[in-house]
């Protein structure tokens, strides 16, 4: 009865296979075949950006894509954002900011702030708050996650 | 003003103890456990708003493979009495909300429930399953639900603290009153008088992480269950109920939560996860879904409030009273309570009076939010006071100052207010940039005030010192906005070691002493009150190690810095024993330091607000810009300040969303149209502006660095902010919220 489909991307740099059933989101692959809580669901409808990762480098809510769709696709989760060394600077910052208060909605915006500074490497707060509209907070207020990404910003343009 | 106190790190910033695994997805959340040989549960819920249930057939359902468990409010226990702590009501009404008996009475009230061995087979199961229903009209309005025409949503629901006892039923469970002086008097006495009345809908807490969790039951019975909740000690006492279960069978681990702000201090999936892992014999997970989230949990009360205030020509207030009126939603249990007593609680005000009602509608069952019940009054008084300044033609703040409570004085409520901290809010916000800034053409600024009690109750908290000297210390309340890193400030000042050198766990019902939910503002002002306690126990052993050590007496030992030392005078050639060196020898002096304390606080301390808001209102779309936004509160003393200003950004962030744009919004049938976070839309990073936040602390006697609790209060004030602010660049009175594009717009026209 099974139709299920194998597939192979990489995730965080690795080389995976999986086999995930045609309806599946690449969510429910990473979460429930690749053991990667770390991203997570808060409405499954594209809306909330707890799911967010990079998919070939662009900004994706994983709950709105197939697992099947992730076929041959570099795949980045909170994960796979630490350094060797430690930290990223981006997780550092939100860390020293406070800017996280229950952070279940951490993950997402780490990772669309990594997206975000990818872009801009100097952004305004205008330009920080819209790209980060896509990820819901119901905790902060956003205040210190702002001051997070411009904090951040400054240190990656001195490392650069 | 407050004393001056100068501490180590009381007031400093430092990481969480917490934060690594929070920025990397190490911590596991509710849905982030998953135990071998898991099924997986779910919920079959009502189509209809208000039906009788003639009748369930899961026989179907149970045939198909892959499905182990099936069950209705039949499998059930019918507990009787309270049960809860904070949300403390009525163990029935409880187990019919978790499990609907005889009739629904909300869209998604749920009435069955399968495990299965996918999401998939279980969502064919629920399909299977046949309920017969006998459809009934929903009572969806909160005005006609408290006719007597109305149809019954219990019909053995008799009002209660009537002065006579009600000859029939009604929607009505029950009726509050508060009064003070003489109102006729009062309002004689007055030069003006201003009167309204204002309608705000039902709002969701709107936590990111939707409700979760896996329960297993071994052969013997005995459970455990891994959840996302505010307190897991009063969701052992709820589920033992719901399922007639001895208490010590439970076990419940918390999980890291991603946001509650009161929604999660009631069940609704742990007792359905117990009982089907029960049946099936395997780990049952569960996990709702968004529009589950919104359908059947935890909304604040819808409202219709009315109020008349009376003052003389300096602005004093003679008289007001109030009339509250409050959706419990599918059972009884309102927050009118609050509400009412909050309503006049920041103002000096001899002749009052308060009548609140608790209102049974078709709606989801209401659950605590932020300071239940205190926005929407508090939305009322404010907003009524905001017209008195401007007939009066007085500076608003001002106007609060002239009547704002201090220590000593009479509380609406009932008590005399010990210290408080509000006329120090009135005043810094009076000389804050903010409220001295122009404003700019087209935009508006609304004050408001806010006040919200602040609870003690039960904590328990235990320290133990490693052999290194390092300290873990273990407490009973779920770590919901950076709870950690306040323990271990308060434990770090009063051992006088490193704050590196502290970890903070949160222990599961079995591994530490009860402690009642993270709500109320309570978990740094109770639990940090138990952690001192018992930071103080490991002192007074360390202080008799030490005179074991040098071979003198208790009392000839100081506790200072982190060490023990020779009181002054006393004739010892010793070194100072730091916690180290006293942890590494105490094999010797009588074996591991354990430090212990469990409490019921008291004297919490109240916590007030004043917000600043400056927005500016788009004439062609009705659309309302936040342009700056002042969060002023009184902390007692700000332990961690980040995640003190984080409470008042948050609930700044929450109180503007329910302002501006959050709505439950139902059809005729009440089916809520807009359940998911695109059409219920919660502000976005781009919607605010930056929150600026001015902490005021006048220490709370009670408490040893003198907190009080934060988290609440911020959300009490914005809604009429907001609301004042657009009455003042629009120049119309809006009294109705949300203040959405459509209702702006309607009212700018009705103004041409």
């Amino acid at each position: 009865m099974s139709n299920k489909v194998q597939i192979q991307s990489s995730v965080n740099g690795e080389i995976v296979d999986f086999l995930c059933d045609p309806q599946e989101t690449l969510l429910d692959v990473l979460r429930n075949r690749l053991s990667l809580t770390g991203t997570k669901e808060g409405c499954a409808t594209g809306d909330c950006g707890a799911c967010s990762v990079l998919l070939d480098g662009r900004l994706t809510c994983s709950c709105l894509v197939l697992g099947v769709e992730a076929v041959d696709k570099e795949i980045t989760t909170i994960e796979g954002i630490s350094e060797k060394d430690g930290l990223h600077p981006i997780q550092r910052k939100f860390l020293e900011r406070a800017a996280l208060q229950c952070g279940i909605c951490t993950p997402g915006l780490i990772v669309a702030t990594k997206a975000l500074l990818e872009k801009h490497k100097d952004p305004d707060e205008e330009t920080i708050r819209y790209w980060l509209a896509g990820n819901l907070c119901r905790c902060t207020g956003y205040d210190k996650i702002v001051r997070a990404v411009q904090d951040a910003a400054k240190e990656l343009s001195y490392e650069a | 003003m407050a004393e001056a106190v100068d501490y180590k790190i009381i007031g400093e910033r430092p990481v969480r103890p917490d934060g690594v695994d929070k920025v990397t997805g190490r911590a596991q959340y509710g849905a982030d456990l998953s135990l071998p040989n898991t099924l997986i549960g779910s919920v079959l819920r009502s189509p209809h708003a208000h039906a009788r249930i003639k009748s369930i057939d899961v026989t179907a359902a149970l045939s198909m493979q892959g499905v182990y468990a099936a069950i209705t409010s039949e499998d059930f226990a019918s507990p009787d009495g309270e049960v809860g702590g904070e949300a403390a009501g009525s163990a029935s009404d409880l187990a019919k909300n978790v499990m609907a008996t005889d009739k629904v009475l909300y869209h998604g009230h749920a009435v069955a429930a399968i495990a299965a061995s996918t999401k998939e087979i279980a969502d064919l199961a629920l399909d299977a399953i046949v309920v017969e229903y006998d459809v009934l009209e929903p009572v969806l309005d909160i005005d006609e639900a408290m006719k007597d025409t109305a149809p019954l949503l219990d019909p053995d629901c008799y009002t209660q603290n009537l002065p006579e006892k009600a000859e029939k039923p009604s929607n009505i469970a029950s009726v509050m009153q508060l009064s003070g002086g003489n109102l006729e008097e009062g309002f004689a006495a007055a030069d003006i008088i201003v009167e309204g009345e204002y309608n705000i809908p039902m709002a969701h807490q709107g936590y990111i992480e939707p409700h979760a969790c896996t329960a297993t039951v071994n052969e013997a019975g005995q459970a455990t269950v891994w959840c996302c909740t505010q307190g897991h000690f009063e969701f052992r006492s709820m589920t033992a109920a719901l399922l007639g279960m001895n208490i010590a069978d439970l076990k419940f681990i918390a999980s890291e939560i991603g946001g509650g702000f009161g929604g999660k201090t009631v069940v609704y999936l742990e007792p359905v996860a117990v009982l089907l892992s029960k049946i099936a014999g395997r780990p049952v997970k569960m996990t709702m879904s968004r529009e589950e989230v919104f359908r059947a949990t935890g909304p604040t009360s819808g409202t219709h409030c009315k109020v008349k205030v009376g003052a003389k020509k300096d602005g004093t207030l003679t008289a007001a009273s109030a009339w509250l009126a409050y959706e419990a939603g599918a059972f009884a249990g309102a927050p009118m309570g609050p509400g009412a007593m909050c309503i006049f609680a920041p103002y000096k005000l001899e002749n009052f009076f308060v009548e609140a009602f608790d209102v049974l509608v078709n709606k989801p069952k209401v659950a605590a939010y932020r300071a239940p019940g205190a926005p929407q009054s508090a939305h009322a008084m404010e907003i009524a006071l905001d017209d008195l300044a401007r007939e009066l033609e007085m500076d608003p703040i001002d106007l609060r100052l002239k009547n704002a409570v201090q220590e000593g004085d009479q509380a609406t409520y009932g008590p005399k207010f010990p210290r408080i901290g509000f006329k120090e809010c009135l005043e810094a916000a009076k000389n804050h940039p903010n409220y001295k800034t122009a404003l700019e053409e087209g935009t508006g600024r609304g004050v408001s005030a806010g006040f919200w009690f602040n609870v003690g109750m039960q904590s328990s908290a235990e320290v133990h010192v490693n052999e290194n000297g390092t300290v873990t210390l273990v407490e009973g309340n779920p770590d919901i906005g950076g709870s950690r890193a306040s323990m271990c400030i308060m434990a770090s000042e009063t051992l006088g070691i490193e704050y590196e050198s502290i970890r903070a766990m949160i222990g599961d019902t079995e591994s530490t002493g009860f402690s009642n939910v993270t709500g109320g503002s309570r978990t740094t002002f109770a639990t940090g009150m138990a952690v001192v306690q018992a930071c103080e126990d490991i002192i007074a052993q360390c202080k008799a190690r030490a005179a074991v050590t040098w071979g003198v007496d208790e009392d000839q030992v100081e506790w200072q810095d982190g060490q023990a030392i020779p009181a002054p005078g006393v004739n010892a050639d010793v070194k100072p024993l730091s916690l180290a060196d006293i942890a590494s020898q105490a094999h010797k002096t009588g074996g591991p330091l354990l430090g212990r304390a469990s409490l019921n606080a008291q004297g919490p301390g109240p916590s007030f607000a004043v917000n600043i808001c400056d927005l500016k209102v788009d004439q062609e779309t009705g659309k309302v810009d936040v342009t700056a936004f002042t969060a002023i509160q009184d902390a007692g003393k700000a332990i961690h300040p980040d995640y003190v200003e984080g409470q008042m950004q948050g609930g700044t962030s929450q109180g503007l969303g329910w302002a501006l744009n959050e709505e439950y919004i139902f059809d005729a049938n009440g089916v809520m149209e807009n359940a998911g976070f695109l059409d219920y839309r919660i502000p976005v990073a781009s919607d605010l502006p930056m929150i600026d936040c001015h902490i005021v602390e006048v220490p709370n006697p009670t408490h040893p660095f003198g907190v009080r609790g934060v988290g609440e209060t911020p959300i009490v004030t914005p809604l009429a902010a907001a609301a004042n602010a657009v009455r003042d660049a629009t120049g119309v009175r809006i009294n109705d919220l949300p203040l959405s594009p459509p209702k702006i717009l309607e009212a700018l026209d009705g103004n041409d």
